[in-house]
């Protein structure tokens, strides 16, 4: 069983109090209709599904009840960082 | 006492006598024995058949490597198999039986495998099977092989009943997990413990700590262990095996706690499965001896060295009378002078390397015992067990010459020692040859493992440790036309290495599947160097290039029920039950699981089946009142001067609008523009609303609305809270709901005009406060009573009571399901399949058409979802109004569609509707609504049924009865 | 209260009669409610409630015993999550008196009394019962007196709370509280 760090709890939990919530920094466009279909199609379901580091969401869901995010990598499952909601992705400027 | 018996000595209780069976004959042993150690000691070394050829074969080792002596215990109606005669601890009244043999152990029919065993060599699983091309491609398997192999070939019988065992769990944390209590692991649990702080839990799978320790008679160890005893932050697991390694630190651990007993303890469990997690591993797990693989190196009596050794000092017992050593390794000598000193007579060591330690092979010939250098076993005889073998010399020119003949009845063997790196390997830790040692050690840590090993499972080994030899030993002639075993469980030998390397097997991962050494229940713990020195040999590769399989969880098999642990029976899962559930109960209703609710489906009076009790229950709705237990629904308190807009922006209705005191019923899409949820949504005050959900569909709707709340709208000043276990839900549905609840309740007018369809009202019912509902999901004047859980029971009965003096009574699920399809109201995951728009489903009316955007707005523009043929919802009929067609049957245009042909739909609810007196059924099918009046069909095995496509609604289409 | 292993009916369960590892004792009713607002609510609603929130999360503050007069409980479980626990005769009062404190800020109060059950569990082997079927560490250097979390039991969800080195209180929604002290009773078995 792995252990999450949740960036709220600030502490390391077991994974079985956490849900993966898929992609993350996938912005809800501000104004749907706007969008053309293709944008809109990549916005529901295009997705990066790298060998190596990913960006993706997690609740904590038995327990503080947040969303997160975390970079893990998906060949060793290693989480290398979390961090909280609406912050910019670690390395990245915002 | 057994002649076998040494007269003083060991770690058994020579004043405690215990008798135990196998194979039913009465034997007896000593506390303190294994059931092997026992055996031995009664001159049985025939424990068991081998896995393919049915070969004799007696036990190799003293511990959990066991490869040969697998037995099944049986106690008390229970039954397990596959159990390690090395490691089953003797207690009075233990019953072992054999395993793979028929009829007897002593005459097998089996065995007759080793006559055809040509056939069965290495990748025969693959070759064999296919038999004479004339006879059809599986002639051979079904005539010949399956039915023979089936019958011989195996291990021990499953348990066919129940586990009458009870099995523990414990999550635990330590700052230090020590593995092995051997010398090395003590070492190292006495410092992590000295400061008297951090906690250390110390395991190891034998009865007693010690190791190897447990062959001498050192104070040392009496003495640590005291001390460790004593210190209040260590944990001593005994019989405790650390089978797996995860991630982060994470050890699982089998504690057998009451298979060592002779009186099982009443309501004990049998095994405690710890999973810890600790800051520091300390491994400490040993080394592992490496047979030799010579000719017939598989007779009963032939055994390792130091299994040799530790049953003459550990148990006090002689392994024979007179033993041949045939060793690579110094460590073989120390055996033969401990054999010696037990009384055995050492026929010869005969060492495979031509300058074995001068001063070793002088302490052998002081000690009488003859010592050949650069010669080999060539092979052995006997029966059930060795009685001679045959040694050879080793010529400069790498043959083998010579065939002297010695007695013996035992022979002790070591081709030097492996470490012990299973669960380093599994920590996912990466290994480095050793060329000194001739084995795998421990090279780099995996990333988060804090961990190290120490003592021989690192490669420090002692010095009488050193020698060691890879593969199989030199033999004089063909080495094609013997029997040199390399993998003893699986029967795989030299030869079928040599064959799969010379049919292209080139990767160790090919080899191990293709013989299928290693792929046994000890997972070639003997075997793995062996083999890699074959194929290392035979490819002409160094062995560091050959590679190395992957060590596996778990290390030694472990029971089912140590996983399963709790979740057995009634607590697999948690069951549900609403608060009037008991009620239910005792009306003798029948109950239908939805998730882990358990709902009423139908309350069945005398002699009904489920379909006449859901006629009845559906004609006191219609006719009179019925009242249901929809507790199990959905339910989200949302509050806050936002709330408004977040119902705006999540569901496709207009809410700002809903005044106090009403309730709309509400469509959840997601982004995409699909159905995902329904409910009636009531305002309870300007900021303030009762959302109600599905009963499937509750969690997964609050976990949605906290992601938009959290992580798009943070903005929105509005907060949920689930209050679906707060209320209780009754719901009162028909012509007589008012007259049921004008008596119970106070401060609520329930005239039509004071309290219309779709409004709430907040009063007492039975003097509880109660968010009483107009709504309707039958099409009757119908009312939802919400009153706090707790005084749900109570309600319900008076609730009840009221009913019945009506000429009503309670309804369940059937009933619920079959009067909302005569209403065509939807079920969301069943008309809807996650592919349905609102409009597919007739409920394109209730989208905001003028809102700008809400979840799903942009996935419903999408050019498919708009596109003309989707598929609609609609009713069928069918045109015998008797036969009711099956849910999820395919409807076509022809009533014999060509194969291939794509159905239009299919039918998604289909009941008996004693209301219309005639089946009704609604589907889904593409361009449905244009297609009211065709006549479609549903092929069935039994012939097409033919139906007319209606509207969905089979019932009172205006509404009319909603007013009551 | 008398104390028993397990708490509640139904009564012709097999008791486990050994004291020496942990008993339940079920709690009274009480009155429950989740408060969810911003920083100002909450001091605003803390005045009132005659307790301050504790600000951190997964920490409780409480005054009182549970159920006598007075007793006022808070336990933050969520960055903007209070579960507030008082005698059930003063939850009228106590959610009227929030409601007032707290009518300059926007925020939500929903009474969940009966979406709860909760019981007390203590004894020498409580933690280690716990840990039959939760991962958590309940050392007490890593979960220590005054911590509270939700967290699983097994597949169910409770809220934990450590009142003391070998007491804690188990917040359980219902529908799931007889499988949990199911479990716990079946765990005990484990320490006979
Ligand atoms: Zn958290």
């Amino acid at each position: 069983m792995l252990l999450i760090h949740c960036p709220y709890c600030d502490s390391n939990r077991p994974e079985t109090e956490f849900r993966n919530a898929g992609a993350a920094h996938i912005l809800r466009p501000s104004d749907p209709a706007t969008t053309s279909d293709a944008e809109w199609a990549e916005f529901l379901y295009l997705r990066e599904n790298p060998k190596g580091t990913i960006a993706e969401r997690w609740r904590h869901v038995h327990g503080c009840g947040r969303f997160f995010n975390a970079i893990r990598d998906t060949v060793s499952d290693d989480f290398a960082v979390t961090y909280r909601a609406g912050e910019p992705r670690p390395g990245t400027t915002p | 006492m057994s002649m076998l018996r040494t007269p003083s000595g060991g770690r058994i209780d020579r004043t405690r006598a215990l008798r135990f069976t196998f194979d039913g004959r009465l034997m007896q042993g000593h506390q303190g024995d294994t059931l092997a150690s026992a055996l031995i000691a009664n001159g049985v070394h025939l424990m068991g058949r081998s896995f393919k050829y049915h070969r004799p074969r007696g036990p190799i080792s003293a511990g959990a490597e066991e490869p040969n002596a697998l037995v099944t215990v049986t106690r008390s109606g229970r039954s397990t198999p596959n159990l390690r005669a090395t490691q089953i601890e003797l207690y009075e009244g233990l019953a072992a039986l054999s395993q793979n043999r028929w009829p007897a152990l002593d005459f097998d029919i089996g065995a007759i495998n080793g006559l055809i065993s040509p056939f069965l060599g290495a990748g025969f699983y693959y070759k064999t099977f296919m038999g004479p091309k004339a006879l059809g491609s599986n002639w051979a398997w079904t005539k010949i092989y399956e039915p023979v192999i089936r019958a011989a070939a195996g291990l021990g019988r499953a348990p066919e009943g129940p586990d009458l065992d009870r099995y523990a769990n414990r999550f635990a944390h330590c700052d230090v997990l020590v593995i092995g209590g051997g010398d090395a692991g003590l070492t190292a649990a006495l410092e992590a413990s000295a400061d008297g702080k951090a906690s250390v839990i110390l395991c190891d799978e034998q009865a007693e700590f010690g190791g190897w320790l447990l062959n001498s008679d050192g104070a040392w160890l009496g003495e640590t262990l005291a001390t460790l005893a004593s210190r209040p932050n260590v944990r001593m697991l005994r019989r405790t095996q650390a089978f797996g390694y995860f991630a982060q630190n994470f050890v699982a651990l089998q504690e057998r706690l009451t298979d060592h007993l002779a009186d099982l303890p009443e309501g004990t469990p049998r095994e405690r499965l710890w999973q810890v997690r600790a800051g520091e591993v300390i491994l400490a797990t040993g080394a592992i001896e490496r047979p030799l693989a010579f000719p017939d190196n598989d007779r009963p009596g032939i055994m390792l060295a130091g299994a040799a050794e530790t049953y003459a000092t550990r148990y006090g017992v002689r392994p024979g009378t007179r033993a041949a050593i045939f060793t690579a390794c110094d460590s073989a000598y120390g055996a033969a002078l401990a054999l010696k000193a037990a009384g055995v007579e050492i026929a010869a060591i005969v060492d495979i390397r031509l300058k074995p330690d001068p001063a070793l092979a002088a302490q052998a010939l002081e000690a009488g015992i003859a010592v050949h250098s650069g010669t080999v076993i060539t092979g052995t005889t006997g029966g059930k067990r060795v009685s001679h073998i045959t040694i050879g010399k080793l010529q400069p020119d790498a043959s083998v010459r010579g065939a002297d003949q010695l007695a013996c009845d035992f022979v002790a063997m070591s081709g030097g020692w492996v470490p012990s790196v299973h669960l380093f390997s599994q920590s996912r830790g990466k290994l480095r040859w050793d060329e000194t040692l001739n084995a795998y050690v421990p090279n780099i840590t995996a990333p988060g493992q804090k961990q190290r090993s120490v003592g021989a499972c690192a490669g420090a080994f002692s010095a009488e440790m050193r020698g060691a030899f890879n593969g199989a030993t030199p033999v004089p002639g063909d080495p094609a036309k013997v029997k040199a075993f390399v993998d003893f469980q699986n029967d795989v030998t030299a030869r079928d290495i040599r064959l799969a390397t010379r049919e292209g097997m080139h990767s160790v991962e090919h080899v191990k599947r293709f013989t299928t050494t290693g792929m046994a229940t000890d997972q070639g713990k003997t075997s793995n160097m062996n083999a890699l020195g074959i194929v290392s040999e035979a490819l002409g590769k160094s062995l560091p290039e050959v590679g190395l399989t992957t060590f596996r969880q778990p290390y030694t098999p472990v029971t089912f029920g140590l996983f399963a642990g709790q979740a057995r029976g009634d607590l697999f899962d948690p069951v549900r039950k609403t608060p009037i559930h008991n009620w239910a109960v005792a009306q003798g209703a029948a109950f239908e699981d939805v998730g882990q609710w358990k709902r009423a489906h139908y309350f069945p009076q005398k002699g009904e089946d489920i379909h006449a009790a859901t006629n009845r229950e559906c004609r006191l709705v219609r006719g009179t009142v019925g009242i249901f237990d929809a507790s199990t629904l959905g339910k989200i308190e949302l509050v806050g001067p936002d709330a408004a807009e977040f119902l705006e922006r999540v569901y496709v209705n207009n809410w700002k609008n809903l005044g106090v005191g009403r309730c709309r019923y509400g469509i959840l899409l997601n982004e995409a523009g699909f159905v995902i949820d329904d409910g009636v949504i009531a305002r309870l005050a300007p900021d303030r609303f009762h959302i109600t959900t599905t009963t499937g569909g509750a969690a997964r709707v609050f976990a949605m609305f906290e992601d938009y709340l959290q992580t798009e709208w943070p903005d929105l000043k509005v907060w949920q809270t689930s209050i679906t276990e707060q209320y209780a839900v009754i719901a009162v549905q028909g012509p007589k709901a008012r007259a049921v609840l004008a008596p119970l309740v106070e401060g609520i007018n329930l005239a039509s005009e004071a309290f219309p369809h779709m409004a709430i009202r907040e009063g007492r019912i039975c003097g509880v406060e109660t968010r009483l509902f107009r709504v309707s999901f039958s099409g009757e004047l119908g009312f939802e009573v919400n009153v706090p859980a707790s005084q749900g029971r109570a309600v319900w009965e008076a609730i009840h009571a009221e009913a019945i003096k009506q000429g009503g009574g309670a309804y369940g699920t059937e009933a619920m399901h079959v009067l909302r399809a005569e209403k065509g109201f939807i079920i969301v995951g069943q008309e809807t399949d996650g592919t349905m728009t609102p409009d597919d489903v007739g409920l394109g009316w209730a989208i905001g058409k003028a809102k700008t955007d809400f979840i799903g707005k942009r996935g419903l523009m999408r050019p498919d979802l708009m596109a003309a043929g989707r598929k609609q919802l609609v009713g069928l009929q069918t045109l015998d109004p008797k036969v009711v067609p099956e849910e999820g049957a395919q409807i076509t245009a022809e009533a014999n569609p060509a194969p291939g042909t794509a159905a239009l739909g299919h039918v998604t609810s289909s009941y008996w509707s004693e209301t219309c007196g005639r089946s009704i059924a609604l589907a889904v099918i593409a361009n449905g609504r244009a297609r009211v009046g065709e006549v479609l069909h549903i092929p069935m095995p039994g012939g097409a049924i033919a139906v007319t496509v209606v509207a969905p609604v089979f019932y009172d289409p205006k509404g009319e009865r909603l007013n009551g | 209260m008398a104390k028993t292993l397990m708490a509640e009916p139904p009564k012709s369960k097999p008791r486990l009669p050994n004291d020496a590892i942990a008993w339940i004792t079920a709690a009274p009713p009480l009155a429950r409610f989740i408060f969810r607002g911003s920083p100002e609510a909450e001091a605003a609603a803390g005045s009132a409630y005659g307790l301050a929130f504790p600000k951190a999360l997964n920490r409780a503050a409480s005054i009182g015993e549970r159920g006598k007069p007075g007793a006022r409980v808070a336990l933050r479980i969520g960055p903007d999550e209070l579960l507030l626990i008082v005698p059930i005769a003063e939850g009228k009062a106590v959610q009227t008196a929030l409601e007032t404190a707290t009518a300059a800020h926007p925020h939500s109060l929903v009474d969940i009394s009966d979406r709860h059950t909760g019981f007390a569990l203590e004894g020498p082997h409580a933690a280690d019962l716990i840990n039959a079927g939760c991962p958590l560490d309940l050392d007490e250097r890593a979960f220590p007196v005054g911590m509270v979390t939700r967290t699983l039991l097994h597949k169910a969800e409770i809220v934990l709370w450590r009142m003391g080195p070998t007491l804690f209180r188990v917040e359980v929604w219902r529908s799931f509280a007889p499988y949990v002290e199911a479990l716990l009773e079946e765990a005990a078995h484990d320490f006979l």
